[in-house]
């Protein structure tokens, strides 16, 4: 199918308001007479409440209202288990404000709400919570020992869930295997860290009985759904809407929070719009994290280097709950093996309760944490046996013709088997390594080595699981008035140009401009059938839903073009908003004529209207004027459900100097080649690419969240958690391959979390590569910072 | 559900106030405000310039930035009070007065330099200042990166709106400038 | 993270800032409000008053005298920063300036105020070290000098009694044969450093050492002076050989205990590193400027 949109670099619709700053992020919109929320946090990893004294705090002036559990009737629950999966024998969630115990330091104990955020906070300070601290154990693997302190009292070594995965037979590998390689990897927990921290809006209108929430959610269907079922109403009484949103990269996709609960009851029972604007330090002592996990992982190989069977175990820190389940930890096993055949494979993990800040996906979700584990072991199986890194992954890479490759046995976090549905692996593999000029480049490393400095070739292939269902739907409707074409869908925006993409989709089918297609998604108003934004699926989900709805609505078109034009529908050509006889622009109609001819009318409301009106020429005057099964108008909706997830797969490599004086590095080069299917617009491919390098260098170098061993955060804020400015970020080149999948219509792969997966071990394995001559250990663990160079370095070297 | 009386909140009685006049995007501006209030938290809720965002309050994040008497200031790390007699732009006074949008704003859009758009006025505040002060500015990568450190970007990964800051140089110096 | 109340007084005279200040214990002074204003926002700070003394004209002033600087303390960091006059008289200055973290914060902030808020990785402290700079400051009894060897106490502690406000401070112009140097490594640009070196290296006739003066900032409870790294280049040739016996002499001025971004070990690392090149950039100037 060749289409003028698709594939295009269209520049992007939402700008011309971010960029004059109008732009409606919730603390943006206007609501008169708001009430604002803070909480009291727990300052304690693992608590008990002894008592909570507000008496000082409702008082105060300015002061509407002081909640604690007792004053949260239906609300004081133990919110939902989002993924339930037998494995998770020990599901434990939150409560929306702490009764009797707490578990991290930052959950909510109490909320203020009061005239405005300063008063509020003010007014925190005057309530009194009694608290008995108790032991608590940080360190995953002293956290599952039996005589570790429990983070909950009946859950036996703080396992939550132990989920063991095989596929084929890994005994029979290991038992046959020439060599085995083993290695021990870590990577550190991290956080999201959106700009704007998270955000929760809600008006009651008591006359109508409708609740009217504004929530910077990756999920508005969800929450609305849980919102009506834990507030009682009718899901038509409760309309959500996530407005502009200041990026999410997947923390905003957890239900509930306590505020998306909280806010909404407090304006409920005030009768008062009350907002809660989450701050930056609340983010990261209440807002999720994710990342650690420590891999102990065997390959088992032929001599040459052929992978037969890969065994891994690892320890997932899941923090103080688990409402979201085992998603990430089954992303991670599930990808373990990346790009390579590797047919026998076992993989089991625990997830692993810890006083923290709860777990949920951030970009990558557990992607990043598997494709350091397996690209680890691959330099590590190369280095034993002294073979070339590029040849051992040659060697192993799925081969085209073994595409779909199945994983039998391993389910991926949609409760669907693993099956890699199309790529070039090896083609990619070719084009990084001539990219980087290898023998220009080792000649450049021996130069630089002759004069003291030292570079090195980091290189990580990732794969990456994209397109989850269960489905997204889409509802397209053209104007009879402006001739535009509305198009709704069930997800929201982040950032990512839904409302470009999407556009580009359905102007191709209806031949308009893209800017002459309107998105609007983000609102269970205007559209409540769908899921969510994560996962990397907004383009094959709803993407192809799109495609589906405007196929149709293309149909309609096209029909009613032929009777106004009276010409066969195959003679049509759809283009700049109009239809028309190919060859004969002149006599066209537009879509607004269109749309206004296939709705019979009582009353015109222009001119073009009059024609659609009962007594007009062109009326039918021997039957309905709407004919059974038809509907007026140019509308449709569909859906779209996949299959199975759909692989997208890349390999970066990066030429990095690492000044020993310092332990610093600097990178000269980074190149990627990504492949995700094809692409809808180039530039916002890039766009997400880039974004997800950058967190990925963050991740790989710069971010830990740190806690100290009695659990207290140490570095909750911007100073302390080293996020990377521009300065700290390379220019990457990204080279483009699209191997279209067969999954979908469109042939898209989900792109949005590539850029971030595969930096980790880019990074260690370039510094290690660089250092080699002066004897550094193997780096297994990220993020990998200066200090860690030097302790690697051997630690007291003088120079 | 009960339905409660609206209730009328005072503010707190020790809630030391003082007047503050200054001129925002080149209009005059009187008010009372209380002395902790935060310019940040003025421009966006007193004033209602909303395009001037909030992401740490502690001065790093670089989402708050305005201009303040011509050079770059993070509006999180001023008290309104401070601005006593100063002149400020905000993202809102970027424009041009017939909305023609601003060859940095221009640059952005044109170059992909924003996605969810949070962190963009605070950047274009930093690059218009950076312009206004550097009439030869230097345009190497490294001394571009340099100049937009200081700003977080969380989406972006930075590469375009380095893009942009050459981009927005070659609209104001040619003739496809306004 | 809204800050706590605070009364709020704008004195338009030093004789009033200092008499606002003896009259209310509990009160800090806002100048540039860059270090202060973040620690009132995370409520770490809660003082009943703050004093503004921006609109103090008097200390607005920058002085270039034949043998010293004087920077009054209003003077934004920015503003020295950029000063030609300033960069002719001791060119170390703007060279540690750039450091100190984003040209925006160094919009408002001031050399004074950083001085005085006397963080222990702060570069300008370290830098007044170097230099032998001292502060003027006032208090409702009278007006006193304190030189940097002396100001410093702990980290976010001078030895500036509760009723005393510096006005300005004083740097020395750069010497004839006297090369400068500051480097320092910190994980992001524009970061509190993990440690930083500051260097002074005076030639003599010739080609000497006669003078070293060498500081660091970040890895102690306070900006130090490395004695023990100038003793090594004394009188001496400042060769290769010399430059790493001080360098390795400088490490034993770290005392800051082990990090998660820094150990002991690495930060002593870090100092050899910064030390031997800040002297080598040093001692090159130092030659260009005997040479011209």
């Amino acid at each position: 199918m060749s289409t003028a949109m698709f594939g295009e670099r269209v520049q992007r619709l939402a700008d011309a308001k971010l960029v004059r700053g109008e732009g409606s992020f919730i603390d943006d919109i206007p609501l008169e007479g708001a009430l604002h929320v803070a909480f009291v946090r727990s300052p304690f990893a693992r608590a008990h409440i002894l008592s909570i004294d507000c008496e000082a705090a409702r008082e105060m002036d300015g002061v509407a209202a002081v909640y604690t559990c007792d004053d949260l009737g239906r609300l004081d629950i133990l919110m939902p288990l989002l993924i339930p999966h037998p494995s998770l024998t020990e599901p434990r969630t939150q409560r929306p404000l702490a009764r009797d115990d707490v578990f991290h330091v930052g959950q909510t104990v109490v909320m203020v709400v009061a005239i405005d955020r300063y008063t509020a906070e003010d007014a925190t300070r005057l309530i009194d919570v009694d608290y008995e601290p108790l032991d608590v154990e940080l360190d995953l693997p002293a956290a599952v020992q039996d005589d570790a302190p429990r983070v909950h009292p009946d859950v036996a070594n703080n396992v939550a869930a132990h989920f063991v995965q095989r596929s084929g037979d890994p005994d029979g590998a290991f038992a046959r295997a020439d060599h085995i390689t083993k290695i021990k990897v870590q990577v550190d927990r991290s956080t999201a860290a959106p700009l704007e921290c998270r955000a929760v809006a809600a008006r009651y209108d008591s006359v109508t009985g409708e609740l009217m929430v504004w929530d910077g959610t990756q999920a508005p269907i969800a929450v609305r759904g849980g919102l009506a079922s834990i507030l009682g109403l009718d899901e038509d009484k409760v309309r959500v809407v996530a407005p502009d949103v200041g990026g999410g990269f997947g923390q905003k996709v957890f239900l509930f929070y306590p505020d998306e609960l909280l806010v909404p009851y407090a304006a409920m029972q005030l009768g008062r719009p009350v907002k809660y604007i989450e701050d930056r330090n609340e983010n990261f002592i209440g807002s999720a994290q994710e990342r650690t996990q420590i891999h102990e992982l065997e390959l088992a190989a032929t001599k040459d280097g052929e992978v037969l069977g890969l065994r891994d175990v690892f320890l997932h820190d899941t923090g103080a709950f688990i409402p979201y389940g085992i998603a990430i930890a089954q992303v991670a096993s599930t990808s373990i093996a990346g790009p390579y055949r590797v047919p026998h494979i076992e993989v089991e993990f625990k997830a692993v309760f810890t006083p923290t800040v709860p777990i949920t996906p951030y970009r990558g979700c557990g992607r990043p944490q598997a494709c350091f584990a397996i690209e680890r072991a691959m330099d590590k199986l190369a280095d034993e046996l002294g073979l070339d890194r590029f040849e051992v992954r040659r060697r192993n890479l799925i081969r085209d013709e073994d595409f779909p490759y199945r994983r039998e046995g391993l389910l991926f976090a949609d409760g669907l088997p693993v099956e890699y549905d199309s790529g070039q692996y090896g083609r990619a593999l070719d084009m990084i390594a001539e990219a980087i000029d290898l023998d220009g480049f080792a000649a450049e490393q021996e130069a630089a080595r002759a004069e003291g400095r030292y570079l090195g070739l980091g290189l990580g292939f990732y794969v990456e699981g994209t397109g989850l269902g269960p489905y997204e739907g889409s509802h397209i409707r053209i104007h009879p008035i402006t001739g535009k074409v509305y198009v709704n869908t069930g997800l929201s925006c982040q950032g990512q140009g839904h409302e470009t993409v999407f556009a580009q989709i359905a102007a191709d089918q209806l031949g308009v401009d893209p800017s002459d297609v309107i998105v609007v998604e983000g609102d269970t108003g205007a559209f409540d059938w769908g899921v969510a934004t994560f996962a990397s699926r907004a383009a094959v989900v709803s993407g192809n839903a799109v495609h589906k709805a405007a196929l149709q609505v293309r149909e309609q078109v096209l029909e009613a073009a032929s009777n106004m034009l009276e010409a066969a529908k195959e003679d049509l050509v759809l283009d700049g908003g109009k239809a028309f006889v190919s060859g004969v622009p002149d006599m066209a109609v537009t879509l607004a004529e269109i749309a206004t001819a296939s709705n019979p009318l009582r009353y015109a409301f222009n001119e073009a209207a009059k024609t659609s009106t009962q007594f007009a020429p062109a009326s039918r005057h021997d039957g309905p004027a709407l004919a059974e099964g038809a509907a007026p108008g140019l509308e449709a909706t569909d859906y779209y459900s996949p299959p199975h997830a759909a692989w997208a797969y890349g390999v970066h490599a990066a030429i990095i100097e690492v000044d020993p004086g310092l332990c610093s590095l600097q990178f000269k080069r980074y190149i990627c080649v990504h492949d995700c299917g094809r692409m809808i617009n180039p530039t916002i491919v890039e766009g997400q690419i880039m974004g997800g390098i950058a967190q990925g260098i963050g991740g790989a170098h710069y971010e830990r969240i740190e806690y100290d061993k009695e659990g207290n955060p140490r570095n909750a804020n911007f100073m302390d958690f080293l996020m990377p400015y521009a300065t700290e970020v390379p220019k990457a080149e990204i080279l483009h391959l699209e191997t279209p999948s067969p999954l979908n219509p469109l042939g898209v792969k989900g792109v949005g979390e590539a850029g971030c997966i595969p930096v980790g071990q880019v990074v260690a394995s370039g510094v290690q590569d660089a250092l080699r001559p002066l004897g550094i250990a193997p780096l297994e663990h990220v993020p990998l910072t200066p200090n860690m160079i030097f302790a690697a370095l051997g630690g007291e070297s003088e120079d | 559900m009960t339905r409660r009386v609206r209730q009328t909140l005072a503010k707190q009685s020790n809630d030391p106030t003082r007047e503050v006049s200054l001129t925002v995007n080149g209009e005059a501006v009187t008010r009372r405000v209380s002395t902790r209030l935060l310019l940040s938290d003025f421009l966006r809720h007193e004033l209602g310039l909303t395009g001037t965002h909030v992401g740490c309050e502690h001065g790093v994040c670089g989402c708050c930035t305005v201009s303040l008497d011509g050079a770059a200031a993070r509006s999180c790390l001023t008290f309104a009070v401070q601005a006593e007699g100063a002149t400020i732009r905000t993202i809102e006074g970027v424009a041009g007065s017939d909305d023609v949008l601003h060859p940095v704003q221009q640059a952005f859009h044109e170059c992909h330099a924003l996605q969810c758009g949070f962190c963009t006025p605070g950047f274009i505040m930093s690059v218009v200042t950076f312009f206004e002060e550097n009439e030869n500015p230097d345009l190497s990568e490294d001394a571009i990166r340099e100049a937009l450190s200081g700003n977080l970007c969380r989406c972006t990964g930075y590469q375009n709106i380095v893009q942009a800051v050459r981009r927005a140089h070659e609209l104001m110096t040619t003739d496809e400038g306004a | 993270m809204k800050p706590p109340l605070f009364d709020y007084v704008t004195p338009e005279s030093v004789e009033d800032a200092v008499a606002a200040r003896a009259a209310e214990e509990d009160s800090v002074l806002l100048a540039g409000g860059q270090s202060l204003i973040p620690t009132l926002n995370f409520r770490i700070a809660n003082p009943a008053m703050l004093i503004d003394i921006s609109r103090i004209d008097a200390l607005k002033n920058i002085d270039v005298g034949d043998t010293e600087i004087t920077i009054g303390a209003m003077v934004r960091q920015r503003q020295a920063e950029k000063d030609d006059a300033i960069h002719r008289a001791n060119p170390l200055l703007r060279e540690v300036l750039l450091n100190v973290a984003h040209a925006v914060v160094r919009n408002r902030g001031t050399i004074a105020g950083s001085i005085a808020h006397a963080d222990a990785a702060a570069e300008l402290p370290a830098m007044l070290l170097a230099t032998g700079g001292a502060v003027e400051v006032r208090s409702p009894s009278g007006a006193r000098t304190i030189a940097a060897g002396d100001l410093f106490v702990f980290h976010l502690t001078t030895n500036l009694a509760d009723d005393e406000m510096i006005t300005a401070v004083r740097i020395p112009t750069l010497a004839p044969n006297t090369g400068w140097s500051f480097k320092e490594f910190a994980r992001r640009h524009g970061d509190y450093a993990l440690a930083g070196i500051c260097a002074l290296v005076t030639l003599d006739d010739a080609g000497n050492c006669s003078a070293a003066r060498l500081s660091a900032c970040g890895i102690a409870s306070t900006a130090v002076r490395l004695d023990a790294a100038e003793a090594e280049l004394s009188g001496g040739a400042l060769d290769d050989a010399a430059i790493a016996r001080s360098a390795k002499a400088a490490r034993d001025a770290v005392t800051s205990a082990d990090e998660g971004q820094a150990s002991t070990a690495y930060r002593r690392h870090l100092v050899d590193t910064l030390t031997r090149r800040t002297l080598t950039e040093a001692c090159a100037r130092a030659q260009q400027r005997r040479a011209s």
